[in-house]
């Protein structure tokens, strides 16, 4: 038996989970109209690769992945594009955004696809990038893309899948651990292939006895282990299953790939399984359907994009009786306005309560410091005092209290007799640090641009005076030498030279510049070490705002600001890159001059540099001089001329080098 | 169709802040009971009183801020506040000893400072010690519980207690009224401890006549909170258990010069109304758990020192007016590790 350690805090609402767990997972008929939100998950939206008007078959990509943080969307059935426009999608704010809709022809008519017999022969590159073309992302609620989680390097000790289900009313993951077993317990193995842990653990609370019997049975002789904890909210928070089933915790700001943690929901690990195996992307989840204001309780295996208005009418939801729609649960469920909005990749649940379930607001009363809120608090902050210093806006002391730490699990918010809603003053709080930080670090990159400008500037008008200066000292000299009846020409024209080397000499000038730059006039790095470094954090910084979002939104906002500072930082530093490479010697530097080219290249090379054109650029590059090899190579076979082999070869070449860039492109942001 | 927009989370509890105030008074019934029993119905009058007297106070301030009268009368704080500082009074103490300190509690405590929620200092035992210092005399009459023994007379019953507390029958009092065991024990300086037992019938079996089933009282209605979770262990535990041992270094066996052995001081005096409804004031003491283990062992150290070198014999309200100061400090130093800080 795998021991467990409990956390501290935690709460025990009402599960009320027993409404949704009497029926088997039902499909649901074909809706009128699937919209299918482009971000779904956690990263760069998708990119639409369909048109309006197009037919699009079942498991069809409609839209790539757009960068390394994204994941594609496939069509959940057969029909044709009806629109791609701004639609509301699921999200707090209520805000609308891209959407690619379909009416389906309700043929289901399936692409062409077929899974791998035996994943165990393929390498890590393949099968990521299998489950990275299946659209696959954390489907309990984060929708991280799961092939850039998986893609870690560093070494696993302990894979944990996370069936733990910790919020009242949501089913699903229980009824899929019921119903497909084995379809998880497989999953788990092409996981543990894929990052070869030490040990694999799947995690569920002990309310869930049906499943746990069923789970062990499944994953008898596998060798992967089903530990069982008591039932506490929220247990199934990412860092909080970390701590009771490994006793560890994850470092804050750190990712659980650092102490050598990975965790994947038992969704996301069905859906591994289904898409390697099976070869079907991700196209449809288990959603609860419950709480008191709709007849029919259960889990539906529904479509994405399924508008939500379609299931609730087939749970015959009473609108007049629901006192709010939460697309979540109770605890960490978000509040929606409308009914249009659809299922995507993460919406585990639409609970429907009636007004004795959940009422409406109760007015706060003032804070009795009772400390109810520490007691519950699973990461020993101090709400009490958090919602003092937030009230004040004191952001140094929000900070010492480690407001950035909150999981905004609503524990505390939960026991407040008070009914002080401490949740929404930390994310208040959260969200005014981080535009007052971005707000200042954009200050700072505008006063550096302006210093670095102001430098330049001077450094022009210093080396305009100087030029100036050699110019009136070489004229004076003329002058003395043509008053000088005994004038020695040659002598007038070495001093003409040597003058010339004082003042013009650009090598010199360009290397003296390089050394004032290095010996801290300026930043040390070149402008493209900068952006490669930029880069490698911006990646990180994504990674980690995914991951917060992951293990229950902890810390997101931080990354996010972190995201977009660096995003803003790079931009920066990319849109100042051509114009220092045209500043530095060169633009002082008669073009003329070879010898000085050479100098300047090799400055160039000893500074580092990388070439001045992005990898994207030279990715973009590379495919036209592949396009125009292509039509050569096409015009020389229709010619039956005899270059048709060397181009061939040429264009093959050029393939490969191609992919590789594109690799390491992919790599790299 | 538009849903109500709120955010997470969206469950809660069914307790709020009333109803945790009403357990506490609740609490407070069986040391009630065991003073009355012991001491008459003095406490009683002056808990009707106090209450009448906060309420008004209360309603009357709150007016005057501008907030919802009826709102935050219903929190029921104000009630608690008055109910343990008529507790804290002496039975006997005059009308107007109470209504300046309720007043003084209500107003200057509680408002001035922000009102609820906001005040450092526990209203009521800031009140007490004001009290204590302007009225001595009043503040250190307490009844002796004679009518225990043979052939001494019941203490006052209700009519009797409000004629004396309202100044009727003002005379009565000294002939109720005795040296409490704490202050017998600070002037003794000559007798062993079992002699001074013998020799003063307000000793009980191991603390004050009557003192000890009121604290013994007031340790029930404390562990009945502890149950409800109204508030956690530590800082009561951390109060008793220091002062115990405090107690037991100074006990020396009891010589002339003993402090009293550590179940004197427990059931003594106002020990188990301190450590369950006064060090516990959640408002004033330190936030989290090892915080509020050092709020409590504080004051048990000052409640003793002051007890066996200091110049009041009670030390319950000294004690804890210096812990509301230092909480801040001690929050300070005692913020719990937040996950995944090493
Ligand atoms: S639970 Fe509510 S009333 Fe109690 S200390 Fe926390 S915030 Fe204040
Ligand atoms: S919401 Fe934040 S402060 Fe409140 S209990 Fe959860 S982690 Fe603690």
């Amino acid at each position: 038996m795998h021991s467990v350690h409990s956390i501290p805090g935690g709460i025990h609402p009402p599960e009320n989970k027993t409404q949704s767990l009497g029926k088997a997972i039902a499909p649901l008929p074909l809706p009128a109209r699937l919209v299918l939100p482009m971000g779904q998950h956690i990263g760069a939206p998708a990119k639409p690769l369909v048109a309006v008007g197009d037919r699009v078959l079942k498991g069809q990509p409609i839209a790539d992945a757009a960068g390394f943080v994204s994941a594609p969307i496939h069509a959940p059935t057969s029909g044709t594009v009806t629109a791609i426009d701004d639609q509301p999608v699921p999200h707090p704010s209520g805000m609308k955004a891209r959407c690619i809709s379909i009416e389906p022809d309700g043929k289901e008519e399936w692409i062409v696809h077929q899974g791998v017999g035996d994943y165990t022969a393929l390498d890590k590159a393949e099968l990521l990038e299998l489950i990275r073309s299946a659209g696959i992302v954390g489907m309990g609620g984060a929708g991280f893309p799961s092939a850039v989680k998986l893609a870690t390097d560093k070494p696993i000790e302990s894979l944990i899948i996370n069936g733990t289900e910790c919020e009242p009313y949501i089913t699903a993951d229980d009824m899929l651990m019921r119903e497909r077993a084995a379809d998880i317990i497989a999953g788990a193995r092409i996981l543990g292939h894929l990052i070869k842990p030490g040990e694999t653990l799947i995690g569920i609370e002990d309310n869930k006895p049906e499943a746990i019997a069923i789970m062990r049975q499944a994953a008898e002789g596998s060798g992967i282990e089903i530990v069982t904890f008591p039932t506490k909210y929220p247990s199934g928070g990412e860092k909080q299953l970390i701590q009771i089933v490994t006793g560890k915790e994850v470092p804050s700001g750190g990712l659980p790939a650092d102490i050598g943690i990975v965790m994947q929901n038992v969704g996301t690990t069905a859906a591994i399984y289904r898409a390697v195996v099976h070869g079907e992307p991700l196209i449809s989840r288990i959603t609860t359907v419950t709480g008191d204001a709709v007849a029919v309780r259960g889990n539906f295996e529904v479509l994405l994009g399924t508008p939500i208005q379609h299931l609730l009418e087939h749970c015959e939801f009473d609108a007049g009786a629901a006192s709010r729609l939460i697309m979540g649960g109770p605890m960490m469920g978000f509040a929606l306005e409308n009914t249009g909005i659809p299922i995507v990749k993460t919406s585990n649940c639409i609970l429907a309560p009636s007004r004795q379930e959940l009422p409406g607001e109760v007015p706060a009363q003032a804070c009795i410091r009772c400390a109810m809120c520490a007691q519950a608090c699973p990461v020993s902050l101090l709400p009490q005092q958090l919602y003092w210093f937030a009230r004040g806006k004191e952001i140094e002391k929000l900070e010492a209290h480690q407001l950035f730490d909150c999981i905004e699990c609503g524990c505390c918010s939960y026991v407040c007799p008070s009914n002080i809603p401490l949740v929404q003053y930390y994310r208040a709080a959260k969200a005014n640090i981080n535009k007052h930080k971005q707000d200042n670090q954009r200050s700072e990159i505008a006063k550096a641009r302006f210093e670095a400008r102001q430098q330049r500037l001077d450094r022009e008008q210093a080396a305009k005076d100087a030029k100036r200066k050699a110019r009136a000292e070489k004229a004076k000299r003329a002058k003395a030498a043509g008053g000088d009846a005994k004038a020695d020409v040659v002598q007038a024209a070495i001093a003409r030279s040597a003058a010339k080397k004082a003042s013009q000499d650009p090598a010199q000038a360009a290397i003296e510049r390089a050394k004032s730059a290095r010996s801290g006039g300026q930043p040390a790095t070149t402008p493209e070490q900068k952006i490669a470094k930029l880069e490698q954090r911006l990646a990180t910084a994504i990674e980690k705002r995914e991951l917060a979002k992951g293990s229950g939104s902890d810390k997101l906002d931080a990354f996010e600001a972190s995201v977009t500072t660096l995003e803003a930082k790079l931009a920066t530093a990319r849109s100042e890159l051509p114009a220092q490479t045209v500043t530095t010697p060169k633009a002082k530097v008669p073009d003329s001059d070879p010898a000085q080219a050479a100098i300047e290249r090799a400055m160039a090379k000893r500074a580092g540099g990388a070439p001045s054109e992005s990898p994207e650029q030279k990715l973009a590059k590379m495919e036209k001089r592949l396009a125009t090899t292509r039509k050569k190579l096409a015009q020389a076979q229709a010619e039956g001329s005899e270059h048709v082999e060397i181009l061939q070869q040429s264009v093959q070449k050029m393939e490969q080098k191609l992919e590789q860039a594109q690799r390491q492109l992919a790599e790299n942001t | 169709m538009a849903f109500l927009r709120v955010t997470s989370p969206h469950a809660h509890t069914v307790q709020d802040t009333a109803s945790v105030m009403r357990l506490v008074l609740y609490a407070t019934i069986p040391g009630i009971i065991a003073l009355t029993w012991f001491f008459g119905f003095g406490t009683l009058v002056n808990i009707v009183w106090a209450g009448f007297i906060a309420l008004v106070c209360e309603a009357a301030i709150l007016k005057l801020r501008g907030l919802p009268v009826g709102f935050y009368l219903k929190d029921y704080s104000a009630l608690v506040t008055a109910t343990l500082l008529a507790i804290a009074l002496p039975p006997y103490a005059p009308w107007w000893v109470v209504l300046v300190g309720v007043a003084f509690a209500i107003i200057i405590v509680k408002h001035l400072y922000g009102g609820m929620g906001h005040n450092p200092f526990n209203p009521a035992m800031a009140a007490y010690v004001v009290l204590l210092i302007s009225f001595p005399v009043q503040m250190t009459s307490w009844a002796a519980p004679l009518h225990t023994l043979v052939e001494h007379p019941l203490p006052p019953g209700p009519l009797e207690a409000i004629s004396i507390n309202f100044g009727l029958l003002r005379d009565g009092v000294d002939a109720i009224t005795m040296a409490t065991p704490l202050d017998i024990l600070k002037q003794n300086k000559s007798l062993m401890m079992e002699d001074l037992w013998l020799a003063n019938p307000q000793f009980g079996l191991v603390g004050g006549r009557g003192w000890e089933w009121a604290n013994l009282a007031f340790l029930a209605g404390g562990v009945f909170l502890l149950a409800r979770r109204v508030f956690t262990w530590h800082a009561p535990v951390a109060f008793l258990l220091t002062l115990a041992l405090m107690a037991g270094f100074g006990y020396d066996s009891g010589s002339s010069q003993s402090g009293g052995s550590p179940l004197f001081h427990l059931f003594t005096g106002a020990t188990m109304f301190g450590a369950f409804f006064i060090v516990t004031d959640p408002v004033t003491s330190a936030v989290s758990n090892r915080g509020r283990l050092v709020y409590g062992a504080m004051i048990g150290l000052l409640v003793y020192i002051i007890r066996a070198w200091g110049n009041y014999p009670d030390a319950v309200a000294f004690a804890v007016l210096l812990g509301n100061f230092a909480a801040p400090f001690i929050d300070y130093y005692t913020q719990p590790r937040t996950y995944g800080h090493g």
